[in-house]
């Protein structure tokens, strides 16, 4: 677990945001304490109270005295907002750029989107 | 009852052994050259904090361990060991003493006797001794007290220093090497229950290792010691904030590291790893992220390795490069 080459508190930032996003922790629900987060993944509590402190300053936790930590009314949608933002740059740009290396035109790309060509995979979508 | 952590202070401590005049079976005296083991270290120990003590082989960590916990004396220059506000030379101080547990690699068991006698020793000496949780870890590492401590592996005497450290719950407790001969998942035991009980009695812990890769992240402050000097004493969070690497196209990665001074480098076909001195900008960042490089962080070994290279492989030139203040490598 946390294997990435970022700091540790930055992956498990990452993990909680993951887990608001998909609805895992729901608002108000409570988050593993640094005890826990220190004794299971076999780190320093302080590198778990560091990812906290910065979840705190983003809206996604906020923390009730002597209780713990808590996923902030509206962090989901807080979430959503900045990562929708970033999807394009980070997700689909390396991505295209991959495809352009690869010579996959747009054509082929657009009929993967768009399923005509028989090999998207089905996605689950809850807006449809 | 958690007690107060303790914390340290030396201010330009240095231990010399051994110099002495001896005779010579000719009848002439000869003096041998002292052996310095500790060379001006100058550090402070935040209380309450996992700390990390790394350095090769004579590096002076079993000296500096062995100073806080009053088994040896400076020669020469200060030290304090104590709560926040309350620090006390250690030296012949009762109330130091007590409250400071060293678990040296040897274990200072009393040899003569069943390992449970030497348990009670402790006992006794260690005013937070928690007896629950010494039974707890004894079983845990499998340990039969009924023995003596000749008659236990490696493995099984060290899992016995490891037990009497914790139990110990002393506002400053020390870990020198104590994990020779334990197996991998003994030594993954033992830190999962420094972590715990640590997270629930919070204390000073020092603790020296070779195994950097396997204790970097139980550490909050990392010491390096190279040749009898602090080479740095920090968090790990700057520690690892001297560096970063690279990782993607030989072209790309050039692009990038232009103007940083380049601290290693690794190559394999077109792809090309370069570490970095210093924190990825928001630019370099961006740059990387579009041209498929992969930004890391530098893991403490090889920033410990590339600092406390022998002079011969350049220890100098990678202190300086790596932007270590005092300029103390390589002496």
């Amino acid at each position: 677990m946390f294997d990435g080459p970022e700091p540790i508190y930055v992956q498990i930032a990452q993990m909680i945001r993951a887990q608001v996003l998909a609805g895992d922790l729901a608002e108000e629900e409570q988050v593993m304490s640094t005890t826990q987060f220190a004794t299971t993944f076999r780190i320093n509590p302080a590198t778990a109270a560091k990812a906290f402190t910065g979840l705190v300053e983003e809206g996604v936790l906020y923390k009730r005295r002597g209780l713990g930590m808590f996923v902030a009314p509206g962090a989901r949608e807080r979430l959503m907002e900045t990562h929708r933002t970033a999807y394009f740059d980070d997700v689909l740009a390396p991505a295209l750029a991959q495809a352009d290396v690869l010579g996959i035109s747009t054509d082929e790309l657009v009929a993967y989107v768009l399923g005509t060509d028989g090999h998207r995979p089905p996605t689950t979508t809850e807006e449809s | 009852m958690t007690p107060a952590p303790f914390g340290a202070r030396l201010d330009d401590v240095v231990v010399r052994f051994g110099a002495q005049r001896r005779m010579t079976a000719a009848g002439t005296t000869v003096k041998d050259d002292a052996t310095t083991a500790l060379d001006g270290v100058h550090l402070t120990v935040r209380p309450g904090v996992i700390t990390g003590v790394l350095g090769r082989n004579g590096a002076g960590k079993s000296t500096l361990l062995s100073l806080l916990a009053a088994f040896a004396r400076p020669t020469s220059g200060s030290l304090r060991v104590g709560p926040d506000g309350a620090l006390e030379e250690p030296w012949e101080n009762a109330w130091v003493t007590a409250n400071v547990q060293l678990v040296r690699e040897s274990g200072d068991l009393q040899d003569e006797e069943k390992v449970s006698e030497s348990l009670k020793y402790y006992a006794d000496l260690r005013p937070y001794w928690d007896a629950d949780l010494a039974g707890r870890l004894l079983d845990l590492f499998e340990v039969d007290v009924r023995k003596k401590p000749e008659a236990l592996s490696r493995g099984k005497r060290s899992a016995v220093g490891a037990t009497i450290g914790l139990a110990a719950r002393a506002p400053l407790t020390i870990f020198d090497e104590v994990y020779l001969g334990m197996d991998a998942p003994t030594r993954y035991a033992f830190y999962d229950e420094i972590l715990a009980d640590y997270a629930e009695h919070p204390r000073t812990i020092l603790l020296s290792s070779h195994l950097v890769e396997e204790v970097e992240r139980l550490f909050e402050d990392v010491v390096v010691l190279h040749r009898g000097k602090v080479l740095l004493a920090e968090t790990v969070e700057e520690m690892q904030g001297r560096g970063f690497s690279l990782t993607g196209p030989v072209a790309a990665v050039e692009e990038i590291a232009a103007g940083r001074r380049e601290l290693h480098r690794q190559r394999l076909g077109s792809t090309v790893q370069v570490t970095l001195e210093g924190a990825p900008d928001g630019t370099a960042a961006a740059a990387a992220r579009a041209a498929g490089v992969e930004i890391g962080s530098l893991p403490l070994q090889d920033l410990f390795v590339r600092l406390t290279q022998s002079p011969r492989d350049g220890a100098r030139a990678s202190a300086d490069a790596a932007g270590v203040r005092g300029g103390e490598a390589g002496r």
